[in-house]
């Protein structure tokens, strides 16, 4: 029997330490918010107590999406995050399968150099990408993201997409193969359907990864109709009077909410991919 | 086993009888090969083939827009002799070790608060790992209006608090701006540890504290002699990921400082920004960017073979 002041004791040793993390991890996120619906007055008075909001306003949202190409950028942004992963899990698919399920000389020399290419940061690429792709006439275009942003995508995707293929039993296949079926039928029609949870997972990943990067959509969209939210944002929606910070604001909170909505249906699948590569060991 | 030697004896001398085909494509090297020549072209041509170029260009005299002419080493020699250089480096290797030592000890620190028994954890957890999913660039605008000069709130609290006005000036001081983009990055990657050390507390099986309570550890010594050699193998390969990209880092710091006051939090991958894309040096930029390439590949084969080893 746990006695009452144990209790308390019990209460505050777990949540002393969490909600010091939780106001840590997301007051930033609060002042994001509230910044966003304060009006001006408020913003700049450093007479008004700042933690709160007074008179709410939703005129920084409706200035963002009227006076700002902010819904176009929403548009790219998700484009490219949808077409980036697609290509991204079909490619990593075609590694990640051969390297699961076949025995060919060579195939642990690819594993690691796929794992050695997730690797390598993109600072280390962006001046030689930059000049290949001016040199394809691809500048401001969406194609040179879209073509880019796979290139960190792809070895991430077969990377976490081998590590659950070598979780699914052998049995099926094996008996589909005994029954006659191709390398390619057994693949299509028996294999992947049963790994539509590390398809999730690798999915939600890599749509993330579209979603945060910015050096390539920097460099590669000047323009813009071009551009990515982040890129947009950065560079528009800091201006050179002091009087930005709410649709600043209203812009970071927005551009973070397609993010949020997928992460908070897919938690369980995003915690096991992060912890995958991991905790293995 | 015969069927798998007639096919194999069948299918090599004879190529050109029809049948052999489909059972050349049946072979796993051939399907193997065939199926992964696609994505490895891919990645031949935007990783592989841009990564050399890179090498070439850190040779070059290469002004952007115009062709390069091959000056050899000149470019490296050029980053030796320049001072901003060497604080670009020392600035890097303080940036990712303290920030490192920060996400390690506090992601610990969440994994044990995070590794109890109460109600609403999966909420918590989830909550907890916002920082770490959300777009960099776009909470670190949150940050910079945290810390704006005039109005930053941090600043409004210390003040309250009584700290004399007008409070510190987080990113126009050389030392507090790398402060701040220290503070930053571990508030952005400390979820990341917290939650996949947590994953590594949770295999700890629960009769190895039995064991050692009963031969009479206390807290401190259970952590030390069972959770802490137990959970080394995750604690390195989280350490060596987030050291890479810590690194290499160039969002956050483009967005707060874009390396300054005076080039004090300015590292490899801005400072190669700067002279690539700002004053259009192709090849000095690329000499910059490469001058990680040392330590990163001591990294990357380090995890690799680690990671190769499970």
């Amino acid at each position: 029997m746990v006695s009452g002041e144990s209790r308390i004791r019990q209460a505050v040793r777990v949540w002393l330490p969490i909600g010091f993390f939780i106001v840590l991890a997301l007051f930033p996120f609060y002042w994001m918010a509230i910044t966003s619906i304060k009006p001006n007055s408020e913003l700049y008075n450093k007479n008004v107590m700042p933690l709160i909001v007074h008179a709410p306003t939703l005129k920084h949202y409706v200035d963002l999406l009227t006076q700002s190409s902010f819904l176009l950028w929403t548009w790219n942004t998700m484009l490219v995050a949808v077409v980036s992963t697609a290509i991204s899990l079909v490619l990593g698919t075609m590694l990640a399968y051969p390297l699961a399920r076949m025995r060919f000389a060579g195939a642990s020399l690819i594993a690691m150099t796929i794992a050695a290419i997730y690797l390598v940061p993109q600072p280390l690429l962006f001046i030689p990408l930059a000049d290949l792709i001016n040199r394809l006439n691809l500048g401001n275009t969406l194609t040179a993201v879209i073509l880019t942003y796979p290139t960190m995508l792809v070895p991430f995707c077969a990377w976490l997409l081998l590590g659950y293929f070598k979780t699914v039993p052998k049995e099926l296949e094996e008996a589909a193969r005994i029954d006659g079926a191709s390398r390619v039928q057994t693949m299509w029609k028996i294999f992947l359907p049963l790994c539509t949870p590390g398809f999730i997972s690798a999915g939600i990943f890599a749509f993330t990864l579209s979603q945060n990067e910015f050096l390539y959509a920097l460099i590669f969209l000047t323009k813009s109709s071009v551009r990515t939210v982040p890129v947009g944002v950065i560079a528009e929606l800091i201006r050179g009077d002091v009087f930005y910070w709410g649709q600043l604001m209203a812009g970071a909170l927005l551009g973070s909410i397609p993010v949020a909505i997928i992460y908070s249906f897919f938690v369980e699948h995003y915690v096991a991919g992060l912890t995958a590569g991991s905790v293995k060991a | 086993m015969t069927i798998a030697s007639e096919r194999f004896v069948d299918a090599a001398p004879v190529a050109r009888k029809r049948v052999s085909l489909a059972a050349l494509l049946d072979r796993q090297s051939v399907f193997s090969w065939l199926m992964m020549a696609l994505p490895l072209a891919f990645l031949a041509a935007l990783v592989g083939y841009p990564f050399f170029y890179g090498i070439l260009l850190s040779l070059e005299d290469r002004p952007v827009a115009h062709t390069g002419t091959f000056v050899g080493l000149k470019n490296f020699i050029a980053d030796a002799h320049d001072p901003v250089f060497w604080r670009v480096a020392i600035n890097t290797f303080i940036y990712t070790g303290v920030a490192t030592f920060l996400k390690m000890v506090g992601g610990l620190g969440l994994a044990l608060a995070m590794n109890q028994h109460f109600k609403m954890k999966n909420l918590v957890r989830a909550l907890l790992l916002l920082p770490f999913i959300v777009p960099t660039v776009l909470s670190t605008v949150a940050w910079l209006w945290m810390l704006d000069p005039a109005f930053s709130v941090v600043n409004r609290m210390l003040v309250a608090l009584g700290w004399p006005k007008p409070g510190p000036s987080w990113l126009g001081d050389p030392t507090l701006a790398m402060v701040s983009i220290i503070i930053i990055n571990t508030w952005r990657g400390l979820p990341f540890y917290g939650i996949t050390l947590l994953a590594g507390l949770q295999t700890v099986p629960a009769e190895l504290y039995e064991a050692a309570s009963i031969d009479g550890a206390g807290g401190w010594a259970r952590f030390r002699y069972v959770t802490l050699p137990l959970l080394r193998p995750i604690i390195l390969i989280v350490t060596l990921f987030s050291v890479i990209f810590t690194f290499a880092d160039f969002q956050l710091i483009y967005v707060l400082t874009h390396g300054g006051p005076a080039n004090a939090t300015q590292l490899f991958a801005t400072y190669a920004f700067d002279i690539a894309m700002g004053a259009g040096q192709l090849g000095l930029g690329a000499s910059v960017a490469l001058a990680m390439l040392p330590a990163l590949a001591l990294l990357i084969v380090a995890l690799t073979i680690y990671l190769r080893r499970e």
